[in-house]
């Protein structure tokens, strides 16, 4: 209990023990010099949170209670009318083979897309970040250009780069003496073009969150492995792939969750054609709900694929962190 | 540092002296192949009708013209289009930077009771899927009868949850004793954050209008959804909207697709042409941090 506690003593007086009551004493100070703020918190917080529980919250909600019910259209000026219709909607989902073929349609684009996406855009990252110094802003500008870009524009072009009778592709192929497929006509090549072209546009944030990595790096981590007369192969499995782990796990994340949303460029290429080839199930659910006002059964879909986009982030977390040890 | 990167060079140069040749033949053609669609739309939009339909791809333009550009103007209303998005841009990256920003700091510097569960629920909102939402949103878009209206198209995207996670971020290296200074000398919290807090965090700030005013712009479902009035259309509805008309005439048409494509593209690629230091930084920051 000596003096030279300062503000602590008055706490110690009160017939705690000496270090107990210190301990206190520092423990309220240092609270107060945070100082405890919580009127000022939530008037800061408020305006976030208002807009965030209307627009946000709100509709989560309500999706899933409109998912057991049959909103239709005249249910949109009147949606307290609405008729419960329990999990009529889902047993119905599972039944319903347009439904099962834009799942599955979503699923090919995942299960293709994602890895050509990580992979070209890991091997871009290595090639820019090792290979190039001259022309390096050029070569990034390049590369990350495609995934700014207004999808919309950019699924236009690729309609006429496709086109079977004057596109570019097609001219190409028919210079050389081949013929190239109708792209987006076939019912076998409409997705891989609608792949290519979101690998196209995607690889760029896969390349910059990796060359950002790469160069956290030690270069001396690489040299070393050069002395000791590691090949590229080598230095990329043994070395860049173990270390940019993290940077390939987020990678991996954020472009499934974006491939599992794919619709617009089935929107604006195919309209989800030739015999819904390329439906998927963001575009089914835009049309179910905005076409046919069926939003009781739309609203169903989407809690499907949010079920579905969540399970697999946790998944991929659980996997590839499992992995690391 | 410029030393550091003067070493690493050296050794690159050293070592690679060989592959150097064969890495910029590699990397040139796959630019290439990244810019080819571009390419292709910025020439198409200058060509003849003949050009477009010539049965050999042809790159350059035979004959030079503006009349996909002066046919499209004809027809469509860039201008109100661009306008429209424009205005909705701005309004959501002026929402986003000010509620986010206040968000932000509460969650960085301000001790308040039950801030741990408001930042659970931000991180939460993160992983939900846009798509989620949108048939509910429509029917009270609808009741509130915002449907048509800017604020229809600006309120959904008013506050976002990456804003608050990166400014968070960003605020949590701005040093307490500086708060505690000006809370001694009597400031209050507004002043702190307006006058102190907001100047210190520049790039944060920056990286979020990039990308607020990026993903607004470009930004296609809800618009699609919320207007049917095509005066208040943005340009990549009203873009998919003639690209999916089928009474648009063929030849011709094409090309007004390209011109008017390359119109709402080349104020995105130009303002990331400038600006591009700071989307690999906010990318680099948003996805490791």
């Amino acid at each position: 209990m000596s003096l030279t506690t300062g503000p602590a003593a008055p706490q110690a007086a009160v017939g705690k023990s000496p270090d107990g009551g210190r301990e206190a004493g520092r423990t309220r100070r240092d609270r107060r010099s945070l100082g405890k703020h919580n009127l000022t918190g939530w008037l800061f917080s408020t305006p976030f949170l208002v807009l965030f529980g209307v627009f946000m919250l709100f509709p989560i909600v309500a999706t899933l209670l409109m998912s057991f019910t049959d909103f239709g259209a005249r249910d949109v000026t009147r949606p307290l009318e609405a008729e419960f219709v329990g999990l009529d909607n889902y047993t119905q989902l599972f039944q319903d083979d347009k439904f099962l073929k834009a799942l599955f349609n979503t699923g090919y684009f995942v299960v293709v897309g994602v890895p050509a996406t990580i992979v070209l855009g890991l091997l871009a990252a290595i090639l820019l970040n090792n290979g190039i110094d001259r022309a390096r802003t050029l070569f990034r500008v390049g590369f990350y250009a495609p995934v700014v870009t207004t999808i919309v524009a950019v699924a236009v072009v690729w309609r006429f780069v496709l086109d079977p009778s004057d596109g570019l592709i097609a001219s190409l192929a028919s210079e050389v003496g081949l013929s190239a497929p109708d792209f987006l006509g076939s019912e076998t090549w409409a997705m891989p073009s609608l792949i290519a072209m979101a690998v196209w546009r995607n690889l760029g944030t896969v390349m910059v969150l990796c060359i950002a990595g790469l160069q956290a790096i030690p270069s001396e981590v690489r040299e070393a492995a050069r002395l000791d007369g590691a090949g590229a192969w080598q230095e990329l499995r043994g070395i860049t792939v173990p270390l940019l782990r993290p940077t390939l796990l987020y990678a991996t994340v954020i472009t499934t969750i974006g491939y599992l949303n794919v619709f617009e460029e089935p929107f604006v290429m195919t309209q989800g054609g030739p015999s819904d080839s390329t439906l998927t199930v963001s575009l089914d659910m835009y049309r179910e709900g905005f076409n046919f006002f069926h939003m009781g059964y739309a609203s169903a879909m989407a809690y499907v694929l949010f079920v579905v986009i969540m399970g697999i982030t946790v998944l991929q977390l659980r996997l590839l962190k499992d992995n690391t040890r | 540092m410029t030393a550091d990167t003067a070493a690493k060079a050296r050794t690159r140069r050293r070592t690679g002296r060989v592959r150097t040749p064969l890495l910029y033949t590699v990397a040139s053609a796959a630019l290439l192949l990244m810019a080819a669609p571009f390419l292709w739309m910025a020439l198409s939009a200058f060509k003849t009708k003949q050009d477009l339909t010539a049965s050999q791809p042809v790159w350059i333009p035979s004959q030079w013209t503006l009349d996909n550009f002066t046919a499209l103007l004809d027809q469509l209303d860039m201008p109100r289009y661009f306008l429209n998005s424009l205005i909705v841009a701005v309004l959501v990256t002026v929402s986003n930077l000010l509620f986010c920003s206040m968000l932000g700091y509460a969650l960085a510097k301000l001790d308040f009771t039950g801030r741990s569960k408001v930042f659970a629920l931000v991180l939460a909102a993160l992983m939900v899927p846009g798509n989620l939402m949108i048939l509910p949103l429509y029917v009270l878009m609808n009741g509130l009868g915002l449907i048509d209206t800017y604020a229809g198209l600006v309120l959904p995207f008013a506050a976002g949850a990456f804003g608050v996670f990166l400014m968070r971020q960003f605020m949590l290296s701005v040093p307490d004793e500086l708060l505690e200074a000006a809370r001694l000398d009597g400031a209050g919290e507004w002043y702190i954050f307006w006058r102190i807090v907001i100047p210190l965090v520049g790039p944060a700030l920056a990286t979020l209008t990039i990308f607020t005013f990026l993903g607004s712009w470009n930004n296609f479902i809800w618009p699609l959804i919320a207007t049917n009035d095509p005066d208040k259309y943005t340009l990549p509805v009203a873009l998919a909207t003639f690209a999916n008309d089928p009474n648009r005439t063929v030849g011709g048409g094409n090309g007004m697709l390209m011109a008017g494509s390359l119109l709402v593209v080349l104020p995105v690629l130009a303002v990331f042409a400038v600006l591009q230091r700071h989307f690999t930084q906010g990318i680099a920051t948003a996805g490791l941090k």
